[in-house]
């Protein structure tokens, strides 16, 4: 009897420990130069948790030698999984990768709180009367917690696959039928409510609990997809963004199942990091929350974007010759990079012609707007793979009084983040939204495969301004060319 | 509420109220700590915060335990592979990212490598 106490001691004080470093690592992460340490710490809050749960469960006598013999087999293939995948992915598929995480996070979660519906079902109760221990209202909160988590993992689970398939460019519709419609997501909303106080409160045979659980996960699934579905696949920052926050409040939800408040703790402040960055990228876009949710712009486009995209009448080409040259006597250069430089992996030869322009003198910058490419920082993880020193990295607001004094600026496969019409005309289904005025510099190369509009499907006037020149090629190949004129002038 | 639960002389708070708490603070502290986070980390926050989230593998190990029945301890294995995917994946494609990211003291010597 002693002995267990003390190790709840022991296990407890280790969580603390573990919560503690969790929160001083996200505080390394602050600052790029700490980072690393910051997430080695995060690591071995982990271990920590790791460690403290596996003592105090067989302290305990809760584990018998099949559970370690399960529990290592688990371990053992899921580590060895994550492990293959984290070494495998290419950094230009990082938006997929994180989706796809998420989402077994997501079914983690659902998988654990679910995990109490066979126990529910063994001992012949509902699962209030399972969570009911010394205090009232336990029971109560023990149902609608495990509801919850199997809900929103479940949720976050199909919705991050649905993401990820999105990204991955394996589907591009917004409707399948009735799924995607509000009328469905908000039946599907009532009926998970409705299973979860049945399942939850009311059933306790066995075949009850079980039809209700089953249910209610499939519901569940259904939802993640039709609230998924309708986000336009150039706002996915927002969706993993949020599905990210997500799968954190399902590891919340579960703390309230298990009564552990490290799973509190964790899943909170993954839950707020995801919030915090949804935030940002609406803001970005000058966009509510519920407008991306509900792909309002979507619409807009698809009304009348296509047609306006025609009629680009004073567009001035240019050819990768003329771009070296340009460059060539250009003092200050800042490159715009967007989610045409990923398709492209132009990444290493934009650090390339960028080394090049800094042996001449010429001073390098570039400008990241916060929605450019297809997650949060994006941008910034191609350029460091291809050795741009994060120093050189600006953020809008704090570039934009720059380009005035630049002389040339490369736009490379970015649209709607530089288009004017945000800031001149009102009527845009883009007005407001904070660009990055590149006009205002001396020249503008527009580095793009076509005159096709962005996902906002709007005409772009900076394509025919009087000091920008349309390049039209793949970012790559027009960047190979112009280093090879560059190192010939 | 709370002078009832006293009175009756019982030692700990209702779980739900120490929960509550600590969910409070916790997101007051996320929120502060996350703001900080500069653009240019934001996929390795992303990343990192996923590997966070496999804290739910803490939970995934009691579903193993001999008090759960077949059918959860199933569930329960499935959830530790899951989890572990997201703990050992998340940290290891995380520190991959943050390995890359230099400073600009010596551009030279970056591009040689």
């Amino acid at each position: 009897m002693f002995g267990v106490i003390s190790i709840q001691y022991v296990a407890e004080f280790g969580y603390m420990a573990a919560s503690a470093l969790f929160v001083l690592g996200l505080i390394k992460l602050g600052k790029v130069k700490s980072a690393r340490q910051g997430m080695s710490w995060a690591a071995f809050g982990m271990a920590i948790s790791i460690a403290a749960t596996v003592a105090l469960l067989f302290a305990d006598d809760h584990w018998s030698t099949n559970s370690v013999i399960f529990a290592v087999a688990s371990a053992a293939a899921g580590s060895a999984l994550g492990y293959w995948m984290a070494v495998k992915v290419p950094m230009t598929s990082m938006p997929e990768f994180v989706a796809f995480f998420n989402g077994l996070g997501g079914l983690a979660s659902t998988f654990v709180a679910s995990a109490e519906i066979p126990r529910a079902a063994h001992l012949q109760l509902s699962l209030s009367d399972l969570g009911d221990k010394d205090h009232p209202g336990e029971g109560a909160m023990f149902a609608i917690a495990a509801a919850l988590a199997i809900v929103i993992g479940a949720v976050t689970f199909s919705g991050s696959m649905i993401a990820y398939a999105k990204l991955a460019g394996k589907v591009n519709k917004n409707r399948a039928g009735p799924l995607g419609s509000q009328a469905l997501n908000a039946l599907l909303v009532v009926a998970a409510i409705a299973l979860g106080v049945w399942g939850g409160f009311m059933a306790s045979d066995p075949m009850h609990v079980y039809i209700a659980g089953g249910a209610l996960i499939a519901v569940a699934l259904v939802l993640g997809v039709g609230l998924t579905m309708p986000i336009g696949g150039a706002d996915m920052p927002v969706a993993i963004a949020l599905l990210n926050s997500y799968s954190g409040i399902a590891a919340m939800t579960t703390g309230f199942v298990l009564q552990n408040n490290l799973l509190i703790v964790a899943g909170s402040l993954v839950g707020a990091s995801g919030i915090i960055l949804t935030q940002i990228m609406c803001k970005a876009m000058n966009r509510s929350l519920s407008n991306v949710l509900l792909g309002g712009l979507q619409d807009a486009g698809d009304g009348g974007g296509a047609k306006k995209d025609e009629g680009y009448t004073k567009v001035k080409t240019t050819s990768s010759d003329e771009l070296a040259q340009v460059l060539d006597s250009a003092t200050s250069v800042i490159f715009v990079p967007g989610y045409g430089l990923a398709v492209a992996q132009a990444q290493h030869k934009v650090r390339e012609l960028a080394t090049l322009l800094e042996k001449k003198g010429c001073q390098v910058r570039y400008a990241i707007h916060p929605v450019a490419g297809r997650m949060p920082g994006h941008m910034n993880i191609l350029l460091a793979e291809a050795d741009v020193p994060y120093e050189q990295l600006y953020e809008l607001d704090k570039i934009n009084d720059d380009f005035k004094n630049t002389d040339v600026v490369v736009v490379l496969g970015a649209n709607d983040v530089c288009n004017p019409a945000a800031t001149q005309d009102p009527k845009s289904p883009i007005a407001g939204m904070p660009v990055l005025e590149v006009w205002n510099a001396r020249t503008v190369v527009i580095v793009k495969r076509s005159l096709a509009s962005g996902y906002a499907g709007i005409r772009n006037e900076l394509f025919q301004m009087d000091n920008s020149l349309m390049l039209l090629a793949d970012a790559k190949k027009a960047l190979e060319d112009t280093i090879t004129e560059l190192k010939a002038l | 509420m709370i002078a009832a639960i006293v009175s009756e002389g019982s030692s700990s708070l209702p779980f739900l109220i120490v929960g509550v708490w600590v969910l409070l603070l916790s997101v007051f502290v996320g929120f502060i700590v996350i703001q900080k986070v500069p653009p240019t980390l934001h996929t390795p926050l992303m990343s990192g915060s996923n590997a966070i989230s496999g804290i739910t593998i803490v939970g995934s190990l009691y579903c193993v335990s001999v008090e759960y029945p077949t059918a959860s301890v199933v569930l329960g294995c499935i959830a530790i592979a899951m989890a572990m995917v997201n703990v050992v994946g998340g940290f290891a494609v995380t520190s991959r990212m943050l390995q890359m990211f230099k400073a600009k003291e010596s551009p030279k010597s970056g591009a040689s490598k």
